[in-house]
């Protein structure tokens, strides 16, 4: 029997587990410092989105999409997935041009998701959308998911596939034993693996640290706001194209409005903090796209920490400091919908030391230069 | 970052109006924020618009009046939502959102009404205590027709006292404590340095029976009616009811305090609530933030005044405007009326212990917003929740329009029950801004 052990109990540290544990001969640990789900993984928007990805991500975000379209299949539970769709939206005809380009650039490449649709046709999917939209580019088929539903649904397939899930168990140091395993420390105890994830968010480079691996990344601390609960107007998860927001209804009928606004970060605290200053800015976009939510109560407002590297799309790959030790993390802001893919291909890399799922864009060697 | 103001104080109850007045005759710079329409907080509400009838109203009156008569700016019907690191303060004024960076913070949120879930309490006809108290002092409404108190804690002494002596009548009073517990009758000797206290609370209830009102000592009550109240059951025995109010005693107001970063709690097993964690003048854990009155602990509307003084002592300390030597020879006298004051509060909270919430049965609603049951809370303990805020992204407790504010005391005691531990372990709801519910469109209008 191999051991593996995956460091980060957040979405992509549980995908990896499940994924690796089906896998035959693997036992599998996931160390997980607070609880399962309690940064990102937990309080993001739920975006299952292909829309408007770096072209870079494009292929896993395909496959990953296949995935969504069946989660229960993987799961067990369709984690709350609602296939309403995505809309980028042009608020003059600059910004349709832009979307223009990009739905032809991404044709080029071979795909067909993404396309431009007209005034009447924005109008006829939203409804509530303001009059000074001209046009947008569509992506049917995506939609949301239900974040929190989603962890408990890996976690509790993690569990039954036979991985062992330690909550409350910080690691503090990652090194090579005699017999060339993997002896990962934590203030509990030690574990040995042939193989090690590292799947901890915001705070993976201090893994990659411990290993002796610079990898350049930070950290971000996107702001949420959640209304309360008005009647159904929108079908679809929209953003803007000049400008930062990311608005849906769920179908509770509340507004769930962020778009990577700010926040105040505290990573050695494991706390961030909402600015209204910087989130007034969400609240006055999402008014004039959609007039109708300018009355609607904010319930509640919060953020969550995440990593965010320099190009924006994650690192996935061995380390070139400590072979056996895998990393996946960075994937700043955008990393649920690519969960399900994202821990398989870790899986593979490994079980196998390869995989055919498309991640060689993420290796760390791209900011060598 | 400049300042706007030196001191942001939050709430014109006694302890908001005592700090304000006293910061200000220090040369300092105050804006004070109130909810309400006018000054005097929930003891002294509506104070500049009805005749003191007793001492407490005096001790009002005379507060709001020194308000007045100061420099202090005052801003009422301003509900704050948001407390920034750095002093930045948000809140909302006649439907447009407002900020300003303060030297320093100082939330005189006072109490709020521990609820008291029996079953059928979510009928129309029952209402709080406090609630009735409001209308009571603010729009002169009296009980009329069968009304029924229940509960327990000095307040609702108070109430019915004010009731009966305003020409209300009341059905009667459902005695839902158990006595003198002798755990009590230790702090019985410290309480005495405080005789006004416990007179006065025996005088209220004398009161009330002298106006003949009735009084059942009772273990269970049960609301009943067909849309609406009609009747109460009280151990076993049925009563024509058309208005029942609740009480089980206060705890503090902390929904701001919990939302602030790096604001410690500690957990008070005697007042059974969660309490900011404050030095001897009123400073919290989080830089710059300070807590004065009951929202640091319940203490009543005296000590709240002087805990407010001691605060705005210290606030121009902090700020540069007195020395330490100067700032502990005027606290003197405040501080020794201070401890007075607070002698007779462990007698009276060993008196008033909360309900055991294992007398709540499953089928009763605790969190009214989100219709959970006691039940579906305790289920979720079973399934492995350990604290309040696992248990809210279970059952959806707390994420309603109150946000908890209404019901976090009894999810919490729910949850340490059902796990069989001490509540200190139980974590409370993680409250988060804006503590007042505000638009999109007034939040939008601080964009620059």
């Amino acid at each position: 029997m191999n051991r593996a052990i995956v460091i980060g109990g957040g979405l992509h540290g549980l995908s990896t587990a499940l994924h690796l544990a089906r896998m035959p001969g693997w036992q599998v640990t996931v160390l997980e410092r607070r609880h399962v789900g309690r940064h990102s993984s937990g309080v993001n928007a739920g975006g299952v989105r292909r829309l408007g990805r770096d072209l870079r991500e494009i292929a896993l975000s395909m496959v990953a999409w296949e995935m969504w379209s069946n989660i229960s299949a993987l799961v067990g539970d369709d984690c709350g997935f609602q296939p309403g769709g995505q809309v980028k939206v042009a608020e003059n005809a600059a910004e349709l041009g832009k979307l223009e380009a990009r739905a032809a650039q991404v044709r080029a490449l071979g795909w067909t998701h993404e396309e431009v649709v007209d005034q009447a046709e924005v109008r006829r999917l939203l409804p509530a959308i303001a009059p000074h939209v001209v046009g947008a580019l569509v992506c049917h088929g995506d939609g949301s998911a239900d974040p929190m539903r989603t962890v408990m649904a890996f976690r509790r397939a993690a569990q039954e596939a036979g991985a062992t899930i330690i909550e409350g168990s910080g690691v503090t140091a990652i090194e090579r034993s005699g017999a060339g395993t993997l002896r990962v420390v934590t203030e509990e105890g030690t574990h040995e693996a042939e193989r090690v994830a590292n799947c901890a968010g915001a705070w993976a480079t201090r893994i990659a640290r411990m290993a002796g691996e610079e990898i350049p990344c930070g950290v971000k601390a996107s702001m949420m706001i959640v209304t309360e609960r008005l009647p159904h107007f929108c079908t679809p998860t929209v953003g803007p194209t000049g400008r930062a927001l990311s608005f849906k209804q769920t179908v509770a009928g509340t507004v769930v409005i962020g778009g990577g606004h700010q926040g105040l970060n505290d990573p050695e605290r494991e706390t961030s903090t909402v600015l209204f200053g910087n989130l007034a800015h969400a609240a006055r976009i999402a008014a004039e796209l959609f007039p109708c939510v300018k009355g609607a109560r904010i319930m509640r407002t919060w953020t969550g920490t995440e990593a965010r590297t320099p190009d924006e799309i994650p690192v996935i790959g061995e380390s070139r400091t400590m072979p056996g030790l895998f990393h996946s993390f960075g994937y700043s802001g955008h990393g649920f919908q690519l969960s399900p893919a994202a821990g398989a291909a870790v899986a593979e890399l490994i079980a196998r030391g390869a995989t055919n799922l498309p991640v060689a864009p993420f290796t760390q060697r791209r900011f060598d230069a | 970052m400049s300042t706007d103001v030196d001191l942001l104080i939050v709430g014109a109850g006694p302890a908001g109006m005592a700090a304000a007045v006293t910061a200000r005759s220090r040369g300092l710079t105050v804006l004070l924020l109130d909810e309400n329409a006018g000054p005097g907080g929930q003891v002294h509400r509506g104070i500049e618009h009805r005749a003191a009838k007793d001492e407490q109203d005096a001790d009002g009156a005379k507060l709001a009046a020194a308000l007045r008569s100061s420099a202090v700016e005052t801003r009422f019907r301003a509900t704050l939502w948001a407390v920034e690191p750095g002093g930045k303060v948000f809140w909302s004024e006649e439907g447009a959102a407002r900020s300003a960076v303060a030297g320093r913070i100082l939330l005189c949120t006072g109490a709020t009404e521990r609820p008291l879930p029996i079953p059928g309490w979510t009928l129309p006809g029952v209402m709080t205590v406090g609630a009735a108290q409001i209308a009571l002092k603010t729009a002169g409404l009296k009980p009329q027709g069968d009304v029924w108190i229940a509960g327990q804690g000095p307040l609702l002494w108070l109430y019915a006292k004010q009731a009966v002596e305003a020409g209300g009548r009341l059905a009667g009073i459902v005695d839902l404590s158990h006595g003198i517990p002798p755990a009590a009758l230790r702090h019985l000797p410290r309480a005495l340095m405080a005789p006004g206290y416990l007179l006065k609370g025996l005088a209220w209830q004398r009161r009330v029976k002298r106006a003949g009102v009735r009084v059942i000592h009772a273990e269970e009550i049960r609301a009943e009616g067909e849309g609406r109240l009609a009747r109460i059951v009280v151990d076993g025995t049925e009563h024509a009811a058309d208005l029942l109010l609740l009480h089980d005693g206060v705890v503090p107001n902390t929904q701001i305090t919990r939302a602030i970063p790096g604001c410690a709690h500690d957990w008070d097993a005697v007042q059974a609530c969660w309490k900011p964690r404050l030095d001897a003048w009123g400073n919290t854990t989080a830089e710059g933030v300070m807590v004065a009155g009951d929202g640091g602990g319940i203490g009543g509307a005296r000590a709240a005044a002087h805990a407010g003084r001691l605060a705005a002592l210290e606030a121009a300390r902090a700020l540069g405007r007195m020395t330490e030597d100067q700032r502990n020879a005027e606290a003197g006298t405040e501080r020794l009326a201070l401890n007075r004051q607070l002698a007779a509060r462990p007698f009276l909270d060993a008196l008033f212990p909360p309900r055991p919430v294992t007398a709540i049965p499953d089928e009763t609603i605790i969190c009214r917003c989100e219709e959970v049951t006691a039940g579906k809370v305790r289920e979720a303990v079973t399934l492995g929740c350990l604290g309040s805020n696992q248990t809210k992204a279970f059952t959806r407790t707390g994420m309603g329009p109150c946000q908890g504010r209404v019901c976090g005391p009894v999810v919490h005691a729910v949850i340490a029950a059902a796990r069989g531990v001490d509540p200190a372990q139980v974590d409370p709801f993680r409250t988060r801004f804006p503590t007042k519910p505000l638009t999109l469109g007034e939040l939008a209008a601080l964009a620059e």
